[in-house]
Formats: C-alpha cells, structure tokens, sequence
C-alpha cells in the first residue's frame, strides 16, 4: 500500500438539526450522539434505567394502594406536624420539597458557572447544594423516626393498610438513599473543582486522565434526577 | 468542550424555572392544603406535577438544548412505563374483586 486514503477532511461538518439530525445521527456506522461527551451519555442512561427502578417502586405502590381491602392512612394527617399549636398538614414534606428544588436551582448554577470555567463560583455553589440536600436527608430521618414512634413498621401500622409502612420505608428510602449518595458525590467534585484540578488539567487518582468541567454537568443531571423524582413521590405518595 | 458554546444561558433563565418551580409546588401544597378532593386533586396533582418535571428536564438538565437523537432515547422508553401502568391497574382491580369475594362473610 503505498497510498493512503484520506477519510478525515480535517474539519466537521454541520449537522443538520431537528428530525433530519434525528435521522442523521441514527443511520450510518457512527456515534449516535454527536456532539455530547461521553460521560453525559452515561449518565444520562444510567438515569434512564434507575427511572425504571423508580417507576417499579411507584408502580407496586399503586398496585398495593388500589388492591388492599382496609382504608388507605389519610397521609394529610400522618405527616402533620403542629408547631405548638394546630397541626399543619403536610408541612415537613413540604418544606423537605422547597428545600430540594432549592438545591436544584443553586446546582443548576454551579453548572452555569461550571461552563464559564469560575471555579469559585462552582465550588461554592456545590457546597450549598450539598447543604441542602444533607439538610433534606437530616428531615427525612427526622420524619422516620417521628413515623416509628408512631408505630409504623414495614408489615403494618396503627393507622390502616398494612402496605402503607411497607411502601413509605422502601420508596423514601431508596430516594433518601440516593440523596446521600448525590450529597457524596457533591463534595468529592466540588473539592476537586476547588482544588483547581480541571483549571490546570490535574490528572485524576483513580483515571490517571485529566479532567474538566464536563463532569459538574454530569454530576448535576443525577442531582436533577433525584428532584426530579423527589416530584413524582411528593406527587403520588404524600399528594394523592 | 464541544458544547460549550451552545450552553451559556444566562443566569436569568435558571432563576425564572427556579420561581416557577416554587410556584408550582406552592400549588401542588395547596392543593392538599385547602382539602381539593376527588376527579378536580387528582387532575391538579398530575397537572403541577407533570410541569415541574419538564421544567427539571427541559431546563435544569438541557434537554431542551440537547439534539433530538438523544432527547428520543432518554425520554421515549419511559413513556413504555404507562403501559405498564395500564396493566397493573387491571391487575390490581382484579386483586381487589378477589379479595372482596374471599373475605365476605
């Protein structure tokens, strides 16, 4: 062989957009989701199937709900909560959701910052996020152990169906689980971001490769996910 | 960063969907909180609930900015979810029919 093909022609092309782009990036031996890093695809898929997780546990949920034979606990009731006088219905919950979605919005803007490379903005606005959703996990634990006195237990409670302790514990548990979990995650990248390693391109403990600001995007759609979960449980377990 | 330039939004954007998003939990609160009952909470839970999440996910996580191959991807297969929604519903009246008949007197 003496001589070679070029395939690259050194620049990209633009892509066409919309259904044409849809079909486009679809058809043909090539990366199906063209300008978007890796690590985003990944995590977006991660999310997709840990969507799945979720709907099977609100699924089961309804399932039991609609199925059991004794009264439903009226959940108005079982989570109010009286501040020395009448009781509020609901209220932690409440105040546990404006908590998240104020966590969302400040990770919303580490983002925004992240893409502006301002480090200092980042990291802060990551710790505060961090805050809010450990300040979230510390209610949620309030609210369990508020539940336990109360004598609800996973096979049954003083209130009404027997399924309500069973789904409250696995469903806010599992939600609860990857609030911590995101808390975690939150200050492992926010303390990388502080340090300046995506700045002058340190090269990672575990990767040995360097990093850089695509990862508070990626860390802030899994933050996104649990709120956005956080909605459909506010929705269907406390609400309905 | 190849994206980088077709994300910069200004920093308004995130806080307009931020108002928004207290808003509508403020209503979805309300809605349990003035005791709205039956077909009308039901209605309202889905419709706030429904429109928080695609402010998350249109806005908050750039879908809304993302090309369509990918939009597709994430958000088709979970829309499969309600026809498992469907065949539980039935499932679970059929449950419930069967325990009416078992446990009367």
């Amino acid at each position: 062989m003496t001589q070679t093909t070029m395939t690259d022609i050194g620049e990209s092309l633009a892509r066409p957009s919309g259904m044409a782009g849809f079909v486009a990036d679809w058809s043909s031996d090539q990366r199906a989701f063209k300008p978007v890093p890796w690590g985003k695809v990944m995590m977006w898929i991660f999310l997709l199937s840990d969507t799945f997780i979720f709907s099977c546990f609100l699924l089961s949920y309804m399932k039991v709900r609609i199925s059991t034979t004794v009264p439903w606990p009226n959940p108005s009731e079982v989570f109010a909560l009286s501040f020395g006088g009448e009781p509020i219905p609901l209220i932690l919950i409440a105040i546990m959701t404006f908590i998240l979605i104020s966590s969302s919005g400040t990770m919303a803007m580490a983002v925004m910052f992240g893409y502006r490379k301002n480090r200092k903005a980042t990291a802060i606005l990551m710790l505060v996020t961090a805050l809010f959703g450990a300040t979230f996990v510390g209610m949620q634990a309030f609210e369990w152990t508020k539940l336990i006195e109360d004598g609800v237990r996973p096979w049954g409670n003083p209130m009404g169906a027997a399924q309500f302790g069973s789904t409250f514990f696995m469903v806010t548990g599992f939600h609860g689980f990857h609030v911590s979990v995101g808390v975690i995650f939150l200050f492992a990248v926010a303390r990388k971001v502080w340090r300046g390693d995506f700045d002058n391109e340190t090269k990672g403990f575990y990767t040995s490769r360097k990093g850089n600001y695509e990862i508070v995007e990626t860390m802030g759609l899994y933050w996104h996910f649990v709120d956005l979960v956080w909605v459909f449980i506010f929705a269907f377990f406390y609400l309905w | 960063m190849a994206q980088a330039e077709s994300q910069l939004h200004p920093i308004s954007t995130y806080f307009k969907i931020w108002g928004w998003l207290f808003v509508l939990s403020a209503f979805s609160y309300a809605v349990d909180y003035f005791h709205v009952e039956s077909y009308l909470r039901w209605t309202l839970i889905l419709i706030f609930m429904m429109a928080k999440a695609g402010l998350i996910v249109a806005f908050f996580m750039h879908m809304k900015w993302e090309r369509l191959a990918l939009i597709y991807a994430i958000l088709l297969p979970p829309g499969l979810v309600l026809v498992f929604v469907a065949l539980m519903v039935f499932e679970a009246d059929y449950t419930f029919l069967t325990r009416g008949v078992f446990f009367s007197p």
